[in-house]
């Protein structure tokens, strides 16, 4: 098999020609290696690539199987893995100059479950910087560059990971969701994203945002890859105590399920209209229209409190992360400005923190310290959480009536480099669609459904569900790759400037 | 201003806010241990460290000891309740914020009712309980160089993370009124109590001297008759009994004094200084530090079921109050007597002695004369000495036997302080079992009589007070050993002058 065969396979073909013997880890990694030697100085997927550790795990994995151990869907599949994870054999930084060069003396959890599944860690993809940001643009180590056309962002915060995808420098990627740092990315860069439901993938060794939307999930080529590894990663962990003790939904089933026959689905109201570009809008109505033909029952379904669900987020995550971020203090990791002798702790810590942290990183601490403080908590903090509530209140009415929700991912496609640097607003609006789900907790998932025709970029679909029923959404998500003939070997994704 | 000259002017007002080290084997939400001295940093891990993803999961152990307690004070059980965080910047706290409860505490509503001396006898104060609620204690931080042992100019600080992430438990009483001059004592059985609650719960050791149980102190004056409280200063880290008593009565002096003095008392916080007996000025309160506090959205709310509140109640053991009305009763004490044994934080090991085969008036007698006075020689407490109450036991059945004199039995308690095992053991290897047979006191009696042939013709002439003298020497013969009570009859027998 050629390096081209290979890198073109889903990871679902890729682990089954591996448990076959058709091809070796080894044979696969060597593949996706070289591939990133190629390109990646012009997407900037990567951090940190390791050629050795990589290839050793993959070594593993094939004398695993040459020993004729049962091996599992996935083993000896390289994988891209967002640098917010820790990982004991390779830096861990969440793309800030505070963490340059940290070594964490643990594994995360979903690392742990990436190690156990047989996955081969190729390297740590970049990010907005502690996973703030749509566009990988507040990365300290520099932006991560779209595949389908370099001159603009990949989404973010897990830019680094679609962009990685996307360029097929990998087959699968985790990324994080705090506001749609998944789906986002994964709609403008053509791929299958996943939320899963909160407390659903373990945040145990997972740098913290926002720890009550913060969910761990998989980015990948087709639905069924996703499932796979939203499977891999997903369950119950002791270690996180918001981890929900139940079995892992039925995604993979659900993805290779892929109909709708029946389904309820609920078209939501808020989303669409003004701000909204007219070749995204035009993608997702042809969407629903075409999962309208395969025999689900659409309507549509207003969800009024959606339409603060943006503020309320740029209230409580910037509040949770400013408690959050605080750990990072130059006093036992990281980086440690001024300690020269004559300075004090306090001020040691503080020229740490103004020298380490990005504008962006600095602009939410700032917000979410005011928010939390005495005198403004009920106004700021106290209402967002009201906001929660009337929007939980909304999915639960909704889920009442259909199966699943649907909406654009994003308002608009992948945005030009440097264009919403200097105007935070615009750059939040890209969430607009996608924070719902993190406030309630619930699944969702985003699919390509075509480019749009003004600028012939990817346009996501996104999916929601209740909590635990993350199958629903890749029913959806794989009816609809199905009827779009996206299915194999990313036929949509070889529309790209990277195509192979 | 003299503490008497206060009182006739000025009501006080107190607070109490103690904290609680539990002995649980783990920390608050890690799995590190809570071995107390350690080499430092070695009872660490990601979670206490606050390496960056490292998330709290809560000890099960530390929630159970807080509803029991919470039920020993005769609180409300919260059937629902959140852990906060308590955001602020200090190098010994690792995540810059303590995972704390703020207004959502797990156990609220109780009291603890406690006994003072007076002149007129002893009179009982219900202190009443605002709540009781579950926190994590910080690292430890010491500052080298410098003139103050503070941070500020300091050469540098070293800081040990093992303490950091214990559990603690805060008890926070509502303020306790109408104390009048009793005030100070009222402050030291309100702690002395709730110490001997929390032992008898076994949720920890309450070393005050290790710290395991800290008070802070709040005293407000309000001129007598008002009916508005004073401001009022809080009294840091007062870590023994004394102490406590001795912070109230400084700072109701000291408040008088500003106050007759026309001046303000400022809201700031004090540390109390054991060696001078009064508190320092820390920083002031007024220009307060903002906690931000907010529910932790790492930890699930605590949610006990009302079976399980139920089933803890059931199972508390005896406490304290009804242990003392109980022995009193039992052991036949007086009012006196059992004050002197609570003063003496010794019930419970007289009680394990009485339960060791001793009888309660011997066991009192030893732990009360002999051990208080050890204890106080070596400064530590009672129950610190390195003596269990079945060796007293074991003393006092070897005197009641008739195997030691009291003198005799000292020295095996030395023994057994020193470390030389056992009691039977120790009388073995000192060799101190008492000469009483009478063949081997015969001679130590017979060589007397003829190294003193004055005094025992004194003796034989009917002067039988002379023989003291006599068995002076049997007893210096004897190195101690010899049945004193014993030897007298041999010397008056042979000598015919019985
Ligand atoms: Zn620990």
């Amino acid at each position: 098999m050629t390096s081209t065969d290979l890198i073109r396979m889903s990871a679902a073909e890729l682990g089954a020609a591996i448990g076959s013997g058709e091809t070796s880890s080894v044979e696969a990694t060597e593949a996706y290696l070289d591939r990133i030697a190629d390109v990646d100085g012009d997407v900037h997927a990567f951090l940190h690539v390791d050629r050795e550790t990589a290839l050793e795990q993959a070594r593993a994995v094939d004398a695993r199987r040459a020993a004729g151990e049962e091996t599992g869907p996935l083993a000896g599949v390289p994988i891209a893995h967002k640098d917010v994870f820790t990982t004991t054999d390779m830096p861990t930084t969440a793309a800030s100059k505070i963490l340059e060069g940290w070594r964490p003396p643990y594994d995360a959890t979903v690392t742990s479950r990436l190690r156990d599944a047989g996955l081969v860690i190729l390297g740590k993809t970049n990010m907005d910087e502690f996973a703030m940001g749509s566009s990988t643009e507040n990365s300290a180590y520099g932006v991560s560059r779209n595949p389908w056309d370099l001159s603009r962002v990949p989404g973010g915060s897990s830019g680094g990971s679609s962009a990685a995808v996307a360029a097929f420098e990998a087959p699968l990627a985790t990324g994080t969701d705090t506001g749609g740092s998944i789906r986002q990315p994964a709609a403008v860069c053509g791929l299958v994203g996943a939320k899963p439901t909160y407390g659903g993938s373990s945040r145990y060794g997972m740098i913290a945002f926002a720890s009550s939307l913060d969910t761990p999930g998989p980015l990948a080529r087709t639905v069924l890859d996703a499932a796979l590894l939203h499977e891999a990663v997903s369950g119950h962990d002791p270690k996180d105590s918001t981890s929900i003790d139940a079995p892992v939904p039925p995604v993979v089933e659900a993805a290779r399920r892929a109909d709708v026959e029946g389904l309820r689905i609920g078209v939501v109201k808020e989303f669409g209209g003004e701000g909204y570009q007219a070749g995204v809008l035009q993608r997702f109505q042809e969407a629903v229209e075409l999962l309208e033909s395969l025999g689900a029952k659409v309507v549509e379904v207003s969800c009024p409190a959606f339409d603060a669900a943006l503020d309320a987020f740029y209230l409580i995550a910037p509040s949770e992360c400013s408690s959050n971020l605080a750990r990072f203090d130059a006093m036992r990791y990281g980086l440690r400005v001024g300690d020269d002798g004559t300075r004090s702790a306090e001020e040691v810590m503080a020229l740490t923190r103004a020298e380490g942290f990005g504008p962006e990183v600095k602009r939410r601490i700032m917000l979410g310290t005011y928010a939390l403080s005495s005198g403004y908590y009920d106004a700021y903090y106290g209402s967002a959480q009201q906001v929660r509530t009337l929007i939980k209140r909304d999915f639960d009415a909704a889920f009442d009536n259909v199966d699943v929700l649907v909406s654009p991912t994003a308002p608009t496609t992948a945005f030009p480099i440097g264009e919403r640097v200097g105007d935070p607003m615009a750059m939040y609006r890209a969430d607009l669609c996608t924070v719902p789900a993190n406030l309630a907790g619930n699944a969702a998932l985003s699919v390509p459904c075509g480019l749009a025709p003004e600028d012939g970029l990817p346009v996501g679909l996104q999916v929601m569900a209740p909590a635990l029923a993350d199958d629903r959404t890749y029913r959806v998500g794989a009816a609809l790759e199905a009827a779009l003939g996206n299915k194999d070997n990313g036929a949509l994704l070889n529309k790209n400037a990277f195509a192979v | 201003m003299a503490y008497d000259d206060a009182m006739r002017r000025y009501e006080p007002v107190l607070g109490l806010e103690t904290h609680v080290e539990l002995g649980t084997a783990s920390k608050m939400f890690c799995s590190c241990a809570t071995e107390f001295g350690a080499a430092p940093n070695t009872q660490v891990c990601p979670v206490c460290l606050a390496l960056p993803g490292s998330l709290p999961v809560v000890n099960g152990t530390a929630v159970e000891s807080a509803i029991r307690l919470g039920l020993a004070l005769n609180c409300s059980i919260a059937s629902w309740c959140r852990f906060a965080r308590k955001n602020y910047f200090y190098p010994d706290m690792p995540k810059n914020y303590q995972i704390s409860q703020h207004d959502e505490p797990l156990c609220t509503d109780g009291y603890l009712d406690v006994v003072v001396d007076t002149p007129e006898g002893p009179r009982e104060f219900r202190v009443e309980i605002e709540r009781v609620h579950m926190e994590e204690d910080t690292g430890k931080t010491s500052h080298v160089g410098g003139a103050t042992g503070r941070i500020h100019g300091a050469d540098y600080s070293i800081v040990d993370y093992n303490r950091a992430g214990i559990p603690l438990l805060e008890i926070v009483t509502r303020p306790i009124e109408h104390t009048g001059d009793l005030a100070p004592q009222v402050a030291r059985a309100y702690v002395a109590e709730l110490r001997d609650l929390v032992r008898s719960l076994g949720i920890s050791d309450v070393r005050m001297e290790e710290g395991s149980l800290r008070c802070d102190v709040n005293v407000s004056l309000m001129p007598r008759g008002a009916d508005e409280w004073g401001t009022r200063s809080e009294t840091k880290n007062v870590n023994s009994l004394r102490s406590v008593e001795r912070a109230v009565r400084s700072e109701i002096e000291r408040q008088a004094g500003v106050l007759d003095a026309g001046g303000r008392v400022a809201q700031e916080t004090r540390h109390f200084q054991e060696n001078i007996g009064r508190s320092i000025s820390g920083r002031s309160k007024e220009e307060a530090q903002d906690y931000r506090y907010f529910p932790d959205p790492d930890l699930v709310p605590v949610a006990p079921s009302a079976e399980w509140v139920e089933e803890l109640r059931a199972g508390l053991p005896e406490l304290p109050a009804a242990k003392r009305s109980r022995v009193k009763r039992e052991w036949e004490l007086s009012d006196e007597e059992l004050r002197d044994l609570v003063n003496a934080d010794a019930i419970d090991l007289v009680a394990a002695t009485v339960d060791a085969g001793a009888s309660p008036t011997d066991a009192r007698k030893w732990w009360l004369n002999e051990l208080s006075r050890r204890a106080t020689e070596s400064e530590t407490e009672l129950s610190a000495l390195p003596i269990t109450p079945a060796q007293v036991a074991r003393v006092i059945a070897l005197v009641t036997e008739g195997t030691l004199t009291n003198k005799l039995a000292r020295q095996v308690v030395d023994g057994v302080l020193n470390g030389e095992g056992d009691p039977d053991t120790v009388v073995e290897a000192r060799g101190l079992t008492v000469v009483s047979d009478d063949s081997a006191l015969g001679a130590a009696v017979d060589q007397a009589i003829a190294d003193n042939p004055d005094i025992a013709e004194k003796i034989r002439g009917g002067k039988v007070a002379a023989a003291g003298a006599l068995v002076g020497a049997v007893m210096k013969a004897t190195r101690g050993q010899a049945d004193a009570g014993r030897a007298r009859e041999l010397i008056l027998e042979r000598l015919g002058a019985q």
